[in-house]
């Protein structure tokens, strides 16, 4: 189903004089944080959009060249704030690739558990705030309360709702709690009932549809040239996961599929994000049948001693051990010369960490490849054509956040 | 192992688009006959766990002994660099088993503006002396206020019982490995005493 909304350009040339400004944003409330779009418009078709970014530029990837390893932890949690424990885990992969640590089994399973909560999260919010957007207020409120029992799961996982700062360098800051599993095995019981509910208020109801369908149709080309990533490249048709095109945190022992979009537009982007939702859950649930048990940070060996804190008890007790604590406190980590890549498949898209070392107790470069950043772009593009309400449809169906995109 | 999203055309009968407000509106009533789940915050609170991350606080141990030694890691390590220590020397110490404690914070301020509760302090405290409590609600009416000294520190802490009491097990063990290496005359802890 498609609309002819497409204005001619060559009228849309001679009405340049009629044409007006307007800024949408950055206080905007429907713009998601402080993008701001500098729209021209005739009447109320769009002409061009100019997307104006850098107003949550907090120079994150200085900050990262001039902290330790470790120290960089609490800063990942601020990039896409919508999904702190995925990038925790996205930085300290990418840090175990440079120095060639492992993470032992159990701390795997257990940051899976994270990317995979934090991917609900996130699309409950993008989903939620899309229909809000359109003007369905209940899908709001409904997202927000599976927001908040997953929220009370993070809380357990790593003492903090948002601020999570739980994984390390070679595994993860603590061990679950025992009353997590009984929750979460709640909330995944429960889950897949909810999105049936959110899909029986949207998914057939034809206003959404009419407000959706046909909407910022990306085709396949473009998609590919924009580098979009996630859920707005596979809505356009691409079957790209970085969870199966290389999988990390053993995904290849998960089960689950890829959902792909047929026309690329709005609607498919949330059918998408649904579909990700119902998979999520069923890999929850995997990891909560097969978790193993074993320690939950990788101390093996000598060059652990060097990179992960001992054991409290230890410190406490044993001199080698707070010689040891002292020295990962004061001198942290010695990263081997060299420079690596790691992309993870953030809900977002793919979060990719570049890490340049020369030896030295921090980055030399440290690059942050910022899904929402490449997936903005495309703004610019598609909207030209549009009627202005069907920004706010884009806007939610791209779903990106600004701390990521402008670091 | 790619699943095309089920994409159908609207039937007629979802095409007149009342059924649609008669079902959105049958789920919404539905909610009104189902428990609340808000909280009426500050009357009710929500349940804190003891591994909760709230506001830092210094701790003392049973026997009301005041435990930083003033080592400076927690503030070498705290990202934003909200924590600022100035060490001085332990007041004398009148039980034998703290009396090898040279060091203890003349001042220790952590300014609770810039402090982003991450837990690193606690994490790599050597002494078990600085935790983070289960204190969420911080408000003032000065930026001042929000910074914490050393006494407001205490008071946030409290008191904490430890498994192992570090100082005293090692004077209780006095053949244990770190006894042995360190000559009697040598000690300036058992000089003090």
């Amino acid at each position: 189903m498609s609309r002819a909304r497409t204005l001619d350009v060559e009228v849309a040339e001679d009405r340049r004089s009629e044409s007006m400004m307007i800024n949408m944003g950055p206080q905007h409330p429907s713009t998601h944080g402080v993008l701001r779009l500098v729209l021209e418009l005739d009447g109320e078709e769009v002409i061009s959009c100019a997307p104006v970014i850098g107003y949550l530029h907090r120079a994150k990837e200085k900050v990262g060249e001039t902290f330790s390893w470790h120290k960089f932890i609490p800063y990942t949690d601020r990039l896409d704030y919508l999904a702190p424990l995925s990038n925790n885990v996205a930085y300290a992969l990418a840090c175990e690739k440079l120095m060639a640590v492992d993470c032992p089994p159990r701390a795997q399973a257990i940051r899976v558990i994270c990317h995979e909560l934090s991917r609900i999260s996130a699309h409950l919010l993008g989903l939620g705030a899309y229909a809000m957007d359109l003007g369905a207020m209940t899908i709001f409120l409904w997202t927000f309360r599976e927001r908040e029992q997953i929220y009370s799961l993070i809380e357990r996982i790593c003492g903090a709702r948002f601020t999570t700062s739980y994984t390390r360098i070679g595994g993860v800051e603590r061990d679950l709690p025992e009353d997590f599993w009984p929750k979460c095995q709640a909330f995944v019981n429960e889950f897949p009932g909810r999105v049936d509910e959110y899909e029986a208020l949207l998914s057939r109801n034809k206003i959404w549809v009419k407000r959706t369908q046909g909407i910022g149709v990306i085709t396949k080309e473009q998609a590919l040239q924009f580098g979009l990533t996630g859920p707005n490249l596979r809505g356009s048709g691409i079957e790209y996961d970085v969870r199966k095109a290389n999988p990390y945190l053993g995904y290849e022992n998960y089960e689950f599929e890829v959902p792909i979009g047929t026309e690329g537009d709005c609607y498919d982007r949330y059918l998408c994000r649904l579909f990700e939702m119902r998979e999520s859950a069923k890999i929850l649930q995997q990891v909560i049948d097969t978790i193993p048990d074993g320690p939950i940070l990788n101390r093996d060996g000598d060059e652990a001693l060097k990179t992960v804190l001992p054991e409290k008890e230890k410190v406490l007790t044993n001199m080698e051990a707070l010689i040891h604590q002292f020295m990962v406190g004061t001198e942290s980590i010695h990263a081997p010369v060299g420079e690596v890549y790691f992309g993870c498949e953030n809900p977002k898209g793919e979060l990719g960490f570049y890490l340049r070392s020369k030896g030295g107790l921090e980055a030399d470069r440290l690059r942050i490849r910022g899904p929402s950043f490449a997936n903005l772009q495309i703004l610019e593009e598609l909207t030209p054509g549009h009627s202005i309400a069907d920004i706010m449809a884009l806007l939610g169906s791209i779903d990106f956040v600004m701390g990521e995109c402008d670091r | 192992m790619a699943k095309v999203v089920d994409r159908r055309k609207l039937n007629f009968w979802e095409e007149l688009y009342l059924p649609a407000i008669a079902s959105g509106m049958k789920r919404t009533f539905a909610q009104m006959f189902k428990p609340a789940i808000t909280l009426q915050y500050p009357e009710q609170r929500p349940e804190i766990f003891d591994d909760y991350r709230g506001a830092p606080g210094l701790v003392r141990d049973q026997d009301g002994r005041e435990k930083c030694v003033s080592c400076q890691l927690c503030e070498y390590i705290c990202p934003p660099r909200a924590i600022v220590i100035v060490p001085g020397e332990a007041p004398d110490q009148p039980d034998y088993d703290y009396s090898e404690i040279e060091k203890a914070p003349k001042e220790f301020y952590i300014d609770m503006l810039r402090c982003i509760y991450c837990g690193y302090c606690e994490e790599i405290c050597p002494e078990q002396a600085i935790f983070m409590t289960d204190l969420y609600e911080l408000n003032a009416g000065s930026r001042q206020e929000l910074v914490h000294d050393k006494a407001k520190l205490y008071d946030v802490g409290g008191l904490r019982v430890d498994a192992i009491q570090k100082w005293k097990d090692k004077n209780a063990s006095p053949g244990s490995e770190e006894r042995k290496n360190v000559p009697p005359s040598g000690n300036p802890g058992d000089g003090a005493h």
